[in-house]
């Protein structure tokens, strides 16, 4: 059976930005839905928070969440896009359709991985993934956890990896000394995240931070990492590990925005001051829009949940100015942390970089296209559907993702069997 | 509501507390390889969130479950590289 709702309006995601769309339109009496394929609402920086928030803009933004009236879906990904104003889901039980008059996407961004020697070992893990892990109940008391990539997330793992009792002997950042200080600098027209990074900074004493650092490869036994060998400026050196949490700033997560036709220009989708996309009564907000962080995922939330709930009032006119703060800090990370170009020399000959069907760093560099690369050697093929590897031939070879085909997410043949293949939908099979 | 739940890991019991994954069970133990990839290779969890798919283990019989996005359940029965 499947199973069919309703919304008024219809936001995809329930971290910040979703969360703040979800409560602005559920006060302006609308009928809302918030869908999230994790089994809480927070997203990934209030991962944890739901019910027991200690963020501050946690703690209020859950208060007003508890108040709005509106219809929390977790545990449910959206797979497809059959018709105008519909949405296939799946929450593992069975497929969902669910009616929208808005929509809002709020999917956030996910790490971007680089392949190197090593790193497909069993503890070397994202930055934020790590992260995650902890979130989720993992202990990582006494271990030592080498932190490394790109972009201030590197310091907030680190500091929370810290208090949770890891040993974090230095953090590598790949971007160069001058650029990471310019951009501490600009921190002055942003008080709010001046006042972040000194606090983790004060939290970070007797932390190497190492500018002009990578990871070259990732040692260890068959089962799990041991040490990373880092380099900086011509000089190599091992550094012994329990956990390599390595990520390479954050990629937005395009794939549902690209499926309805949402126009994506470098990699994010383009809205106007609505949050509106291109596509009719389709908004998006927070990092799908451009990595910006928290303030400007629920700068972008408050404005389309307002939007989409058809107020016009004062409030809408109130946002724009901080935002476009929030869409300045955005280009002054963007720039202070684009990749090198040494990454791309990082993987051997034999690395493997898609790893849900292993295919090899040396079967990709005959490819000259994403979709040659997939159609002869399954790269991107797997479950992943190439979120992991995309992002990692995007920056080694300049591949584009050319197109997005439903279903999103794998589904079980069983939920697709039970339902019922409505006529706008089966035009859509050929 | 009970302060840690019980499941099974690979025949093991482990209690973890209220509200962990499946992820944090499995590292409970002392794994940190989850699966095994087409090649013959170990692999353990990378993003965290749902993305990589390389959490993904058998639970209560169904497999291609993703471990970092299950709530624990007590009695469950998890089965890694499966």
């Amino acid at each position: 059976m499947i199973d069919r709702r309703e919304f008024d309006v219809l936001i995809i995601g329930a971290g910040p930005a979703g969360l703040a769309a979800a409560c602005c339109a559920a006060e302006a009496g609308r009928r809302v839905g918030v869908v999230d394929d994790n089994p809480t609402a927070g997203g990934q920086i209030w991962r944890g928070e739901q019910g027991k928030p200690t963020q501050p803009a946690a703690v209020m933004w859950f208060e007003r969440l508890r108040k709005a009236k509106l219809e929390f879906l977790p545990g449910t990904r959206i797979v497809g896009h059959p018709t105008n104003g519909v949405l296939l889901a799946d929450d593992d039980q069975k497929l969902l359709e669910l009616k929208y008059n808005k929509l809002i996407l709020a999917t956030g961004a996910r790490e971007r991985f680089l392949p190197f020697p090593g790193w497909t070992l069993p503890g070397v893990t994202g930055a934020g993934g790590l992260q995650a892990s902890v979130k989720s109940g993992m202990s990582i008391a006494g271990r030592r956890v080498v932190v490394a990539g790109s972009g201030p997330l590197l310091l907030a793992v680190a500091a929370y990896l810290r208090r949770a009792g890891a040993i974090v002997p230095l953090i590598a950042e790949q971007s160069p000394r001058g650029r990471v200080a310019k951009f501490a600098a600009g921190l002055l027209a942003h008080p709010a995240k001046l006042t972040e990074a000194a606090r983790l900074k004060w939290e970070l004493r007797g932390v190497k931070y190492l500018t002009d650092c990578w990871p070259a490869a990732a040692g260890g036994d068959d089962d799990t990492v041991k040490s990373v060998t880092l380099h900086r400026r011509g000089r190599t050196w091992q550094e012994p590990c329990d956990f390599l949490a390595c990520g390479f700033g954050l990629v937005p997560n395009i794939e549902l925005p690209m499926l309805l036709g949402c126009e994506i220009e470098q990699g994010k989708v383009r809205v106007d001051d609505g949050q509106r996309t291109t596509v009719n009564n389709v908004y998006a907000v927070g990092e799908v829009t451009g990595i910006g962080g928290l303030a400007h995922a629920l700068i972008e939330g408050q404005i389309a949940g307002l939007a989409a709930a058809g107020e016009k009032d004062a409030a809408l006119h109130f946002l724009l100015f901080p935002r476009r703060s929030a869409r300045r800090f955005a280009q002054k990370l963007e720039h202070a942390f684009r990749l090198r170009d040494e990454l791309r020399q990082l993987p051997a000959a034999d690395t493997i970089v898609c790893r849900c069907e292993d295919v090899r760093f040396d079967q990709l560099t005959q490819h000259r296209s994403w979709r040659s690369a997939k159609l002869h050697t399954r790269c991107g093929m797997g479950p992943c559907q190439g979120r992991v590897c995309g992002a990692a031939t995007e920056f080694l070879f300049g591949w584009g993702m050319d197109s997005v085909r439903p279903p999103l997410y794998p589904v079980r043949v069983e939920h697709l069997a039970e339902a019922t293949v409505t006529p706008e939908s089966s035009s859509d099979v050929d | 509501m009970p302060e840690a739940i019980t499941l099974s890991v690979n025949g093991s019991e482990v209690s973890v507390p209220t509200g962990s994954m499946v992820s944090a069970a499995i590292s409970a133990v002392g794994d940190t390889a989850f699966r095994t990839s087409v090649q013959g290779e170990p692999r353990g969890p990378l993003c965290g969130m749902g993305i990589c798919f390389e959490c993904r283990v058998c639970i209560d019989g169904v497999r291609h479950v993703r471990a970092c996005q299950r709530l624990c359940q007590p009695g469950m029965q998890v089965i890694t590289h499966d």
